[in-house]
């Protein structure tokens, strides 16, 4: 009985010095896979999930804006029968852009393709909305007179147009997510998801006809 | 916006059944309308999809008296009692509403889940399911109206009023700086290709619309019409439809809804 007890301390003893080193390198194998997890998982994962595309031609908002009367509104305008016109198509730009105006490869490169073979640019819309959404921009600009900027952002001040980055499953904008992973919005135009549109018609100034939710009811915004 | 509260729509329909001829114009333009899917084989009823049907009565009896009506059918837009119409009650999942400033019963497909509770609730055969997903003829994908979406298989649709019609009519309206609507700015698309001009549509709650003048509801009783022509199909359910139906045949009246129809009538014969 003498001997068994013995060989229990001892074992017992080597086994703990065992364990302190061996815990040492669990931990540690365990922060390093924790990060590395978390590396794959805010740099590697976005990297896969979005694609990233240029637009065919580039495009500075600040200088054009520089040169219009009207704002926004004299590119992007509201036709008579109260359709948003959204993104400009040649028609509006070759008054202007006949001939290349200056040196600028962009510029050549958008008269030489576009304007001389009257094809349409394929401009990559960041804020393009899932086909059941509706929005109508009358409501929000006209009635509600919010302005451009609360939803779309300083892009009016911008001097280039940012990579497009296209969600490779859902193949919707990133803007429609946001920047950020996490989904954490600090501006009102960081992100453009249901959420972000109910924040406002959740609200009280909107009228709540829904019987369901009693909120803003779903046709509102759904097609 | 405050403004809207006191002025809300109930935006309803009134169809003469005397002047249907039963041409299925308003199938056809609904369906064009609205990205109806079909297949190439669509003769039977169960399965396919019609937002908007025709159906044909008889009064059964022999060659002499024989006649014959025939009855569009759009979605009813039941108010039921407070918004609660049998579609609406029942939805789990919140992708069927009742818009009370409107009137009208939104379907929202891709909140649709498929389960099919609203189609057993409707007691008009209203709501159809779509068992597969829609397979266009070549170059037909470049027709579809871009203002309704598409709807995948596996999901329940029905007839919403042309309500993309009425967004598009309020965004003119908004341009212009107006927030009501003038009658004919907003019309569904079968009203409007009814060739024998039996279906008019407009606002039930303003006295200067066709409909209400046509229908006189009576909104002390749940919406029943005072014009003693006209009738709603099943009234004796209390779904309080919006759909009017003018007749000026008592077999045709008796057949949108026999029940009340024969107790309110022994009485007085």
């Amino acid at each position: 009985m003498e001997k068994p007890q013995v060989n229990v301390t001892s074992a017992a003893s080597g086994h703990g010095e065992k364990e302190e080193g061996a815990g040492g390198a669990v931990i540690l194998f365990f922060i390093l896979g924790l990060v590395g997890s978390l590396l794959v998982g805010w740099v590697l994962f976005p990297q896969l999930l979005y694609s990233k595309k240029r637009q065919p031609v580039d495009f500075n908002h600040d200088k054009h804006m520089e040169l219009v009367s009207d704002g926004c509104e004299s590119c992007h305008f509201f036709r008579p029968d109260g359709t948003y016109s959204g993104v400009p198509q040649l028609a509006q730009c070759i008054q202007c852009h006949e001939e290349p105006n200056g040196e600028d490869p962009e510029e050549v490169k958008f008269v030489e393709e576009y304007v001389k073979k009257e094809r349409e640019v394929p401009w990559l819309v960041y804020s393009r909305q899932p086909a059941c959404v509706f929005f109508s921009h009358a409501a929000h600009v006209k009635m509600a007179k919010m302005d451009c900027v609360t939803c779309h952002g300083p892009i009016g001040e911008s001097t280039s147009l940012k990579v497009y980055q296209a969600n490779r499953i859902t193949g919707y904008s990133r803007d429609i997510w946001g920047e950020n992973m996490l989904g954490v919005k600090r501006k009102s135009w960081d992100r453009m998801k249901m959420d972000d549109c109910a924040e406002c018609h959740a609200g009280a100034h909107v009228n709540p006809g829904s019987v369901q939710t009693q909120k803003d009811g779903c046709f509102v915004c759904h097609k | 916006m405050d403004q809207q509260n006191g002025n809300t729509k109930k935006y309803g329909m009134v169809i003469d059944l005397d002047k249907c001829t039963g041409c299925g114009a308003c199938m056809v333009a609904c369906m064009a309308e609205n990205n109806v899917p079909f297949r190439e084989d669509d003769t039977d009823k169960l399965l396919s999809v019609s937002w908007m049907r025709v159906y044909r009565l008889g009064n059964g009896k022999p060659f002499p008296q024989v006649e014959e009506c025939y009855l569009p059918r759009p979605c009813q837009q039941c108010e039921g009692h407070a918004g609660h119409s049998p579609c609406v009650s029942v939805c789990p999942a919140t992708a069927t509403d009742y818009d009370m400033r409107t009137g009208i019963v939104s379907q929202i497909p891709t909140r649709c889940f498929g389960c099919r509770y609203c189609m057993a609730a409707c007691p008009y055969h209203v709501r159809q399911f779509n068992w597969w997903d829609p397979i266009w003829p070549d170059g037909m994908e470049r027709m579809l109206n871009p203002n309704v979406s598409v709807r995948m298989r596996g999901v329940v649709e029905k007839c919403g009023f042309c309500f993309h019609r009425y967004q598009l009519a309020t965004d003119k309206a908004y341009l212009d700086g107006r927030r009501e609507l003038e009658e004919g700015e907003y019309q569904t698309a079968c009203a409007q290709a009814c060739p024998a001009g039996a279906i008019l549509f407009g606002d039930l709650n303003n006295p200067t619309h066709a409909v209400h003048k046509i229908a006189q509801p009576d909104s002390t009783h749940g919406g029943r019409p005072r014009n003693p022509k006209a009738f709603r199909l099943l009234e004796r359910l209390g779904t309080n439809p919006k759909v009017y139906y003018l007749s000026s045949k008592e077999w045709v009246r008796k057949a949108g809804d026999n029940q009340v129809q024969r107790t309110e009538q022994t009485p007085k014969a």
